[in-house]
């Protein structure tokens, strides 16, 4: 299987990589709109700004390429901003529009609590979950985020709480997304990346 | 359910080999760098520093390839830093692996170097770390390796830090550090208690109680050891269970 790694910029690309690599499973970059149409499966990385993100997506003209993808049924893994991509906008950069296929926003979570979001949290189940399937109830993962999915009427599989609760694991058809980073959080993020790419075969 | 406390050991290098100190000073061999990084990260570490202790130009090579190495053996995080004096320096980590960035002296001298790295990497992938030492009724910021006052208050500096865009501080006490009496848990609970960010804490580990002390009354979010760990005096493993005990949230290992 070809998967491709969406490669705008972000810092943790080389990350998802290696643990890409260390499942025995080859991926390669790309910020190309044609090479999106081939793709097999799709990973969409991101750490850090999602106004950069989004700006990264348009620049290199891979929005239309990637919502066409998404709807054509390709297998999806966003993982944090990739995440937060898919939703309407996001209170980081009001001015900018998320790709939108599915609804909701990304709001600031509440300053009652030390922000960034930074370090190890467990997951509240929702609903059934293809990618938490035979992960135990009590996994940590690792998050490292200020912002969240707080806004939306669309059902996660799985919710976490800091200051508020929000969308943790998402799936919808051939789209997967998580707030968190599996690439970062040891056995139970490489089982979860084991578990999209065997899906996605 | 809610955010476990991080343990996360350091990794002081130089020349491309771990090596150990007191006070800063009296440095010796303490291991390989990518050998420890893999033992860290199986037997339950949270996550993993790096430092270029001598952060000397001619050595950045060697400091880059110790990242990749160490890098390469990881599925936690990675934080690097020691020297970073630029942007560039900052990004030649970044590729290197790390996920996270240090800055210290040269964040005392140009500030602004913080928010440039928070600009290009986002707020969590800068980390400001802060070296104080008690001086009468305060803290002072000490920089180079500890060695000069930046006569400058380290409750001060902290905020200034993260209103300039730091995600995170990592607080060591010049005074505790290498001692093995402990945190210094009044300095830890008074830069925790001002700043929205975590804050790791660091310098003067030994006993599984010291951690215990300043996650809960120096209500630290992360603490952060050496040579306890390279040693073997203490496994992360027993340590997290020990915490686990005293009803302190943390991330078991498997």
């Amino acid at each position: 299987m070809k998967v491709t790694l969406l490669d705008y910029g972000a810092g943790n690309v080389a990350s998802v990589e290696r643990a890409l690599q260390r499942l025995g499973v080859a991926s390669q970059r790309s910020n190309s709109a044609e090479s999106l149409a081939g793709a097999e499966a799709i990973i969409l990385p991101g750490v850090g700004h999602y106004g950069a993100l989004v700006r990264a997506l348009d620049q290199q003209n891979l929005r239309a390429a990637l919502v066409d993808a998404l709807h054509r049924g390709v297998p999806f893994l966003g993982i944090c901003l990739g995440l937060q991509a898919l939703f309407k906008s996001s209170e980081e950069a009001p001015e900018l529009q998320g790709l939108h296929v599915l609804p909701g926003r990304v709001c600031a979570l509440p300053a009652n609590v030390k922000l960034p979001h930074m370090g190890w949290n467990q997951l509240d189940r929702k609903r059934d979950s293809q990618l938490l399937s035979g992960i135990s109830a009590d996994s940590f993962f690792y998050f490292a985020h200020s912002f969240a999915v707080t806004d939306s009427d669309f059902p996660p599989c799985a919710s976490c709480t800091h200051g508020a609760e929000f969308a943790a694991v998402i799936e919808h058809k051939n789209i997967y997304a998580v707030q968190f980073h599996p690439e970062k959080s040891g056995d139970a993020g490489a089982q979860i990346l084991q578990t999209f790419l065997r899906l996605a075969a | 359910m809610s955010l476990a406390h991080r343990i996360i050991p350091c990794l002081d290098t130089d020349g491309g080999r771990v090596v150990k100190g007191v006070n800063f000073v009296g440095l010796r061999d303490a291991g390989d760098p990518a050998e420890l990084a893999a033992r860290y990260n199986s037997e339950g570490a949270d996550e993993l520093v790096v430092l270029d202790i001598a952060a000397s130009r001619d050595r950045r090579p060697t400091f880059l390839e110790t990242t990749r190495r160490v890098a390469a053996e990881l599925a936690i995080p990675l934080t690097a830093g020691g020297g970073i004096r630029s942007l560039e320096d900052a990004r030649s980590v970044v590729r290197a692996g790390a996920d996270k960035v240090t800055v210290n002296t040269a964040a005392v001298e140009r500030p602004e170097l913080i928010s440039e790295l928070s600009r290009e990497f986002g707020r969590q992938a800068v980390v400001l770390a802060i070296d104080a030492k008690r001086l009468d009724e305060h803290w002072d910021v000490m920089v180079r390796g500890g060695r000069e006052s930046a006569s400058l208050d380290a409750l001060e500096w902290a905020k200034i830090g993260v209103a300039c865009g730091a995600g995170e501080i990592l607080l060591t006490s010049v005074d505790r550090d290498g001692t093995q009496l402990g945190f210094d848990t009044p300095l830890t609970a008074a830069i925790s208690r001002s700043v929205s960010v975590p804050v790791i804490a660091s310098g003067g580990a030994k006993l599984p109680e010291h951690f215990a002390e300043i996650f809960s009354e120096g209500a630290a979010d992360a603490a952060l050891a050496a040579s306890i760990f390279h040693d073997g005096v203490q496994s992360i493993r027993e340590l997290k269970q020990f915490l686990a005990a005293c009803k302190i949230e943390v991330r078991l290992p498997c």
